[in-house]
């Protein structure tokens, strides 16, 4: 499988999903913001980091490059897009995921091992993973709150696109488990074509159990599938 | 009486924000700005029926927690 | 314009330094020229106060590649791969505005690294607040804290070890001291030394503003009262362009078209230029029309003196401006011609075609004044403590009361704003004695740590500046890292008053003697003279990170508790020294008396036998004993676990808070497997190591036995009181 990701100025987990790909056998491609061209890509990446500093907002910046064109033709295609952590922001912010993300309830940064649950495993992106399944994953943003309005609510859903939700090791998904104040402890959410997934956790830091663990791996792997 | 607080940074201080939305915008093909600055903007109700009372307590706001006074200027409007 | 001699002043000068300028350029300086010489000068860059003692720090051993003197010091960890580091204070901008001032503290530092070609892999940071009821604590506290995260977090290099301490003695000057760790090839390493004539001077990075004008002054300079009028010199973080910065300059140190390297610290272009000038024996020649201005009508003295941030001058190869530059225009940054090198030696500053400064490079280094200030050791006040004397307490109400206390709380709350795990390389975060990091696609890692302890060095220099090389020494070899190298950062109060400077000057003979033992060299450091308010100065508070090496990294080692029924081992001899304790400071508030002894050849030996333990893989954890003892280091093994433990009452020792509350030094606790206790038992013995064997882990309860006895779930949460209710 082909992947691209996306470097925007600001980004820093751009090298961490590329070892992450390298190592799960995608033929993986680094592609700055400033190209016109996109390379023939089964999956592209909206890498964590701070685009331009997270100026204005989040992603907003980032949101009008050259290259988030290429990217919107490419998703309107079919293509699969993964935008973690402030790739979500950027997903938000391009209208490629509807909602938006918040700052987090507790005005700070958090960086810590979270639990999260698969709540849906019937797409590209979990297909690997057990239904109902808690994975130990890792967060770190000021902007992970995840808001949106009644009615696309209603459509996540009713359309299983809530991918995954905060919970606590036991699985419970309430206020307790729910690290920034996320609607419905949403981490992670699907546009209505199942093609486009934006989350807040980091997948790639759990690909090493030397560093944390291998929670990760299966996000992955389910697109290779 | 209705109060409005712009707080923008002091004009020599550093705004890395104001800086990239500046160029961004050059990017987007908008040629002719020439610089800007970002700030906050507060509106704020007082209940006060003498103006000078009502300004004196909305600077007091300011200088107490709205403004960082460090690195910041403010300006207050009635609306 | 006259130079007065409140002008002189004013600059930060004495009239005798003034006399001294006249002197070297046999004429009066302008007002630039008096303003270039009050940068290079002061206590921040020309260490006047400090380079007498300084010079006798070890700075050698066979693991140093460059020592103290560049950016940052750096060592040789074996292959091809080379460990850059450095720590550097920023107090005096982080009490006027806490955000900005620690912000920039940590971007100054990590571009320190990222100088010498390193791509920066770690950040720690020690930072010590005043009492937490004075009123300023908490929001300066908050501030620190985000500023140290904001930056961190946006550039993208892991925050992942440090301390923070709260003592009275910086209530009105707190210490924000950031540590910045980085990788680099052996054959890729770049230095400040300019090299050949004519060659171009080029300036990268951010424009030059009105930022922290005479910044490097105020660092050395007292507070009062006045210090609000300061204010605008502090200058604002921005750490996005600091990451283009560094990505811009690890992508032209690809290839060799830099000569030399230097950073835009505190004294801006000024010193970067005299020093790069300086070590290449050159002269330096900038036409400040070319000074990329962030406002309008900027003059000399403000390009010269501003410290705006991000900004780095680099000595070019003939024929590499193009490629260069086509570099630095992708990262959207400046990268501009300012100047050339000359063979004059002397610094040249051009303006509107005219020249308008012109000082020889000697006189504002190597000619920089250098004082032997008097000093003298403080006489210490013996103090026995007696138990008898003082209100009963129950060891159970003793270990609560320290586990609630500011200083000794959980600080998750901190290093949770902290990304400790970008770059997928942190094996080990904060939280245990010394964080890991792997060296990017490879098998093996280091581990650093930073320390102080300014209790132990106010109440005596000496032993409290040998203590704490021991600790941090201690604080490795706990994770089976093998030591090679300290930075330190010396924060003091006034150098002028006589017992001020015998604090550093004894604090920096108890650092050297440890050093020299332990074969732990010093390859780069700092001094902070004049922390202190209104002639009270602060505890002297030496910081001191530390570098090991783990040379093939398995599953990493910390302290907590990993099984049920293995042992517990203590290495080292109790002795039960309660002087100094945080027992006593925290519970009779007493802060009388010596700290405990060091003894450098059980310290070498514990160490390096405990290392060896750790290497046959016959430790299951391990964690040193220091502030509060052995039951708050058990406490902490117990509380970041699954299990507690059970620990037998002393033999020997009768007054049990001596035994479980005394600091004595150059002990470990080490959990090992009820099968391999012979094994470690017969090499301890072999090693001459004293050593007990204390109790073992066990479910559920922390216990001392018919003493205490207290689930792990309550004494965790004990631990994470404190901040919840403040």
């Amino acid at each position: 499988m082909r992947s691209s990701v996306i470097v925007f100025p600001g980004s820093n987990c751009d090298r961490d999903i590329a070892v992450a790909l390298k190592k799960m056998q995608f033929k993986n491609q680094m592609v700055w913001h400033k190209e016109t061209v996109l390379p023939k890509s089964d999956l592209i990446v909206l890498p964590g980091g701070f685009s331009y500093g997270d100026y204005l907002r989040s992603g907003a910046i980032a949101g009008k490059s050259l290259i988030i064109e290429e990217v919107i033709k490419a998703a309107k295609a079919g293509c699969f897009i993964l935008g973690i952590c402030n790739g979500f922001q950027i997903l938000t912010e391009t209208g490629l995921l509807k909602g938006t993300l918040l700052r987090n309830k507790n005005l700070r940064f958090i960086n810590k091992d979270v639990q999260i649950k698969v709540i849906n495993n019937k797409t590209n992106f979990s297909n690997k993973y057990k239904k109902d399944q808690i994975l130990k994953i890792n967060i770190a943003h000021n902007e992970g709150n995840y808001f949106t309005d009644p009615s696309h609510l209603e459509e996540l859903r009713k359309e299983n696109l809530i991918i995954f939700k905060y919970c606590d090791v036991k699985g419970n998904i309430d206020e307790s488990s729910n690290p920034n104040g996320s609607l419905e402890n949403i981490a992670g959410i699907l546009n209505s074509n199942k093609n486009i997934l934006g989350m807040m956790p980091h997948p790639e830091r759990m690909t090493d159990e030397m560093i944390s663990n291998n929670d990760g791996i299966n996000l992955f792997s389910s697109l290779l599938n | 009486m209705k109060f409005s607080v712009t707080v923008t940074l002091k004009k020599d201080v550093l705004d890395p924000q104001g800086k990239v939305i500046k160029n961004t915008l050059n990017d987007m093909g908008i040629k002719n700005l020439n610089n800007l600055r970002q700030g906050k903007y507060f509106e704020i109700e007082v209940n006060e029926t003498n103006l000078t009372l009502a300004e004196k307590t909305v600077n007091e706001m300011c200088k107490k927690l709205l403004v960082n006074l460090i690195i910041e200027d403010y300006k207050i409007n009635k609306i | 314009m006259k130079i007065t001699d409140h002008i002189v002043e004013k600059h930060g000068l004495s009239l005798n330094e003034y006399k001294e300028i006249k002197r070297l350029l046999d004429r009066e300086p302008n007002l630039l020229e008096l303003g270039i010489f009050s940068a290079m000068w002061n206590e921040h860059c020309s260490y006047k106060s400090s380079k007498v003692h300084l010079k006798k720090l070890p700075t050698k051993g066979k693991q140093v590649i460059q020592g103290p003197g560049e950016n940052a010091g750096v060592i040789d960890i074996g292959d091809d791969d080379a460990i850059v580091f450095k720590i550097e204070s920023h107090n005096h901008p982080s009490f006027i505005e806490p955000y900005q001032g620690a912000a920039t503290g940590v971007g100054g530092i990590l571009r320190d690294v990222f100088t010498m070609g390193a791509r920066p892999i770690a950040l720690l940071n020690s930072i010590h607040f005043g009492s937490p009821k004075h009123f300023k604590t908490k929001s300066l506290l908050n501030g620190v804290v985000s500023g140290i995260g904001g930056y961190g977090n946006c550039i993208g290099v892991p925050t992942v070890g440090g301390e923070t301490k709260f003592n009275k003695t910086y209530n009105e000057n707190i210490l924000v001291n950031a540590m910045a760790v980085g990788h680099v090839k052996k054959n890729k390493i770049f230095y400040s030394k300019a090299k050949g004539i004519n060659k171009s001077v080029i300036y990268v990075g951010s424009k030059t503003g009105r930022d922290g004008i005479h910044g490097a002054s105020m660092a050395s300079a007292e507070f009062d009262e006045n210090s609000d009028e300061k204010k605008p010199t502090v200058q604002v973080g921005d750490p996005f362009t600091e990451k283009l910065l560094m990505e811009a300059c690890l992508e032209l140190m690809q290839d060799n078209s830099i000569i030399s390297i230097q950073d835009m610290g505190a004294a801006g272009l000024t010193s970067s230029s005299v020093e790069m000038a300086s070590k290449g024996g050159l002269g330096i020649e900038l036409d400040l029309d070319k000074i990329p201005c962030r406002e309008e009508n900027m003059t000399p003295y403000e390009m010269m003196l501003s410290e705006s941030q991000e900004r780095m001058l680099i000595i070019l190869e003939d024929g590499k401006h193009q490629k260069s530059k086509e570099i630095f225009d992708k990262w959207d940054l400046d990268f501009i011609k300012i100047g050339k090198t000359t063979s004059t030696n002397n610094l040249t500053l051009k303006f509107n075609k005219k020249i308008v400064g012109e000082i020889p490079i000697d006189a504002l280094s190597n000619q920089a004044p250098m004082y032997n200030r008097e000093w003298k050791s403080r006489k210490v006040s013996k103090f026995n403590f007696n138990f008898k004397d003082f209100k009963k307490i129950k060891l159970e109400d003793a270990l609560i009361k320290i586990l609630t206390s500011p200083n000794h709380s959980n600080k998750d709350w901190i290093t949770n704003q902290y990304d400790q795990s970008v770059m997928c390389d942190t094996v080990q975060k904060s939280g245990s004695d010394a964080a890991i990091l792997r060296i990017h696609n490879k098998d093996k890692a280091i581990a650093v740590s930073v320390d102080s302890s300014a209790n132990y060095c106010k109440s005596h220099p000496f032993s409290g500046g040998k203590q704490i090389v021991c600790e941090n020494w201690r604080n490795l070899i706990s994770v089976g890292a093998k030591p090679l190298a300290i930075t330190n950062c010396l924060n003091f109060g006034n150098p002028e008053n006589k017992e001020i400077m015998g604090e550093f000057a004894d604090c920096l003979e108890g650092i050297k003697l440890s050093c020299e033992f332990l074969k732990y060299p010093v390859v780069s450091g700092n001094v902070s003279f004049y922390n202190g308010t209104n002639k009270k100065n602060i505890y002297p508070t030496p910081v001191i990170g530390g570098v090991g090496l783990i040379r093939k990294l398995s599953k990493p080692l910390n302290h907590i508790f990993q099984k049920e029924q293995s042992n517990l081992i203590l290495i080292g001899k109790t002795f039960g020294h309660i002087e100094q304790s945080c027992f006593l400071k925290e519970i009779y508030s007493l802060d009388e008396g010596l700290p405990p002894e060091i003894n450098l050849l059980n310290e070498k030996n514990n160490g390096e036998c405990v290392l060896k333990l750790i290497e046959k893989k016959l430790v299951l954890s391990a964690h040193d004993v220091s502030d509060g003892g052995l039951l708050i280091a058990l406490a902490e093994m117990a509380m970041s676990s699954n299990y507690g433990a059970k620990i037998k009452k002393p033999k020997n020792l009768t007054n049990l808070f001596k035994y479980f509350f005394g600091e004595d030094q150059a002990r470990y606790i080490l959990e090992i497997e009820k099968k391999h206790c012979s094994k470690v038992e017969k090499i301890l013995k072999d090693n001459n190591i004293y050593y007990e064997n204390i109790g073992f882990t066990q479910k559920e309860y922390f216990e001392i036995e018919s003493e205490l006895k207290i689930s792990i779930k309550d004494l965790f949460k004990i631990n994470n009181q404190w901040y919840n209710n403040y």
